[in-house]
């Protein structure tokens, strides 16, 4: 009863985080104390968190390595922005809300699709394999997103695949990619996918499928000796994680006026995976703090210039030696006291 | 038929640089059971240091190679001393993210030593072209080149690997570390000299890459990197003729995808194939299958 009581405050915290910097960010924005480049920073910080989050689901809950799930969002990307567009292009749909409520979720539909297609033969692989498998997916989805084509014509959609030449407008235009987007996404509406996700992520973790998928990850045949079914299991947490994937895709593609699949490529997987670790792995509030630090950092770093990616680079491997290296780690420690009881890697806040 | 067989040449051309890429990654990975997403990176080190060498100090074409080579091997043993050394005993993720550190640490300071802009790579390669078929199929010198280095490399490595005492070693810590060195052989020389090897190899295919391929940038590693690495995986990580034959069929692959299908698509073909050997052979075509124990 205690560890539930736990448990529940724990998640009450990284709720009440988030709750207090949204608000504090409201403020900041009411007050005209945020500078425009933060503020532009706003949205990509609420995607990262929920993509960060997503993936934590796969690699820290689920414990498979996932390179690709950048793939997804790309998908919830496209897909989202042809929805929102055909409702209020073509359908003539004025309210901008509703149409990015109609995108987010046509995005995460469509990500979840590609996570069945994809999960079905991906599952069955292990360790490295699995993630060169999942980097392969995410490429070809790139690759495959580049020769789309579709264009509205008056209320019909017309799709076109290595072929630019369709009736109407173009909507997706291959390689040069999204054409003619009205920017609908808004700061609360991406808070409100962040909430959502934690709220879904959460309790997903919590309760008996989460345990389920835990239990696989910690010894695979012990679970499927007490009868968890192995694959249902994975497979719900790749989906779930692929469609919120899809849903912060959507969220994304909506804040630019344009945007091309070379966007999301490897090194989107990359970054967001970047995110999970540094923020502890299986560690949900640490995926909050770190997506929203890390997406911040080079932007703090301006100063150095031509330097910031170097020194984000020299800063990750540090971190890493820090964290991992027994005999560092106990140098650091001797510097900084740390207060005794921390939570261990691998708890679930 | 002619035009078929001009693009299988230029498909086994480029089959061989990945090969050459995904020897030293899958020994890399043989040995120390890590993805190293630098190597990309450091191909691109020896491409730059080889432009250089002929650019700025005028070296014969060789010479430039052999700078790129001491330059890259230095590298090699330095990043895995300072960078991977002190994670041997950590979970496989911390030297993830570490080797993708590595990496966009070797591409931004590529990026500010050389810019950003791209540069005209000039062949090494003064061997003359042949023609066949009377006149209508043009084999390039470096395409001769590049298959012969290819050849040599892996009759040389696999040499090293069975006969030498190094070699031996190599693979004994590859089998199982602590056993290796309880009998006596040094593991942290055998790792080094397993990336130097490797970071050497990744000099060599970088000039050779860059000379088929003439645009040199930051970023000219890490896609052929990927693509190496797919192809170590596709013939089974670890081993060295599987990864000579994944690389030089991916080439084959990417070349006659984007001539014949779309040009866009050429990569995804790449990875669609990949996914299908793995799905009916999950350890690759020479991999070794490791049994689960309870």
């Amino acid at each position: 009863m205690k560890k539930r009581n736990k448990r529940m405050t724990d998640k009450l915290i990284t709720f009440g985080i988030v709750i207090v910097a949204f608000i504090f960010c409201q403020i900041m924005i009411s007050t005209g104390n945020m500078s425009r480049s933060l503020r532009g920073q706003l949205i990509p910080i609420c995607v990262y968190i929920v993509m960060a989050v997503s993936l934590n689901l796969t690699v820290g809950i689920s414990g498979e390595l996932s390179l690709g799930h950048a793939g997804f969002m790309s998908v919830g990307a496209f897909s989202g922005i042809i929805a929102a567009m055909w409702m209020h292009k073509g359908i003539g749909v004025e309210n901008q809300v509703l149409c990015l409520i109609f995108a987010i979720v046509a995005g995460g539909i469509f990500a979840g699709i590609a996570g069945v297609l994809i999960g079905i033969p991906v599952l069955r692989l292990r360790g490295d394999y699995l993630a060169i498998v999942t980097l392969a997916f995410g490429e070809i989805i790139r690759n495959v997103m580049n020769c789309i084509y579709i264009s509205l014509d008056g209320q019909s959609l017309h799709f076109g695949f290595v072929n630019p030449n369709l009736p109407g407008k173009l909507l997706l235009n291959g390689p040069a990619g999204t054409t003619g987007i009205v920017k609908m996404s808004t700061f609360p509406m991406a808070f409100a996918l962040v909430l959502l996700t934690l709220l879904v992520v959460l309790n997903l973790i919590d309760s008996r499928n989460g345990r389920a998928i835990m239990a696989i990850r910690d010894s695979r045949i012990a679970a499927e000796s007490v009868g968890l079914q192995v694959t249902r299991y994975k497979m719900m947490a790749f989906v779930t994680s692929a469609v919120l994937a899809g849903m912060a895709g959507a969220i994304y593609g909506l804040n630019f006026s344009t945007v091309t699949a070379a966007k999301f490529k490897f090194d989107t997987s990359i970054l967001v995976l970047v995110f999970v670790v540094m923020g502890g792995i299986g560690n949900i509030r640490g995926s909050v703090i770190a997506a929203t630090l890390l997406t911040v950092l080079p932007e703090l770093l301006r100063a150095f210039s031509d330097f910031r990616m170097l020194f984000y680079a020299i800063l990750l491997i540090l971190v890493m030696l820090v964290g991992n290296n027994p005999t560092l780690r106990s140098m650091v420690l001797r510097i900084i006291p740390r207060r005794k009881n921390q939570s261990q890697d691998g708890e679930v806040n | 038929m002619t035009l078929f067989l001009s693009y299988l040449i230029n498909g086994i051309n480029l089959g061989s640089v990945y090969a050459i890429i995904a020897l030293g990654y899958t020994m890399v990975y043989g040995i120390a059971k890590m993805l190293n997403f630098a190597h990309g990176d450091i191909i691109m080190v020896g491409a730059y240091i080889s432009f250089c060498a002929a650019q700025y100090l005028g070296l014969p074409a060789l010479v430039s190679v052999l700078m790129a080579m001491a330059v890259c091997t230095t590298l090699g043993i330095v990043i895995e001393g300072l960078a991977y050394r002190p994670l041997r005993q950590a979970p496989s993720l911390a030297v993830l993210i570490t080797a993708i550190g590595v990496s966009y640490f070797l591409q931004n300071s590529a990026l500010l030593i050389w810019g950003a802009n791209p540069k005209s790579f000039p062949s090494v390669v003064s061997v003359p072209s042949i023609s066949l078929l009377n006149g209508s199929l043009l084999i390039s010198g470096e395409t001769i080149v590049t298959i012969l280095a290819n050849i040599i490399i892996m009759v040389t490595l696999t040499l090293f690997t069975s006969r030498t005492k190094m070699g031996k070693a190599m693979r004994a810590v590859s089998e199982d570390k602590g056993a290796a060195e309880l009998m006596g052989i040094n593991v942290n020389t055998t790792i080094s000299v397993t990336f130097a090897i490797g970071s050497a190899l990744a000099a060599i295919a970088g000039v050779l890459l860059c000379s088929s391929y003439p645009t040199l940038m930051p970023t000219t590693g890490s896609m052929p990197g990927i693509k190496a690495f797919t192809a170590a995986v596709f013939g089974g990580i670890g081993s060295i003729p599987g990864a000579m034959i994944g690389g030089i069929l991916l080439g084959i692959i990417e070349i006659l995808g984007k001539a014949y299908v779309s040009t866009e698509l050429g990569d995804a073909f790449v990875f669609a194939v990949l996914i299908i050997v793995l799905l009916v052979k999950p350890t690759g075509l020479f991999g070794k299958v490791v049994p689960e124990k309870v």
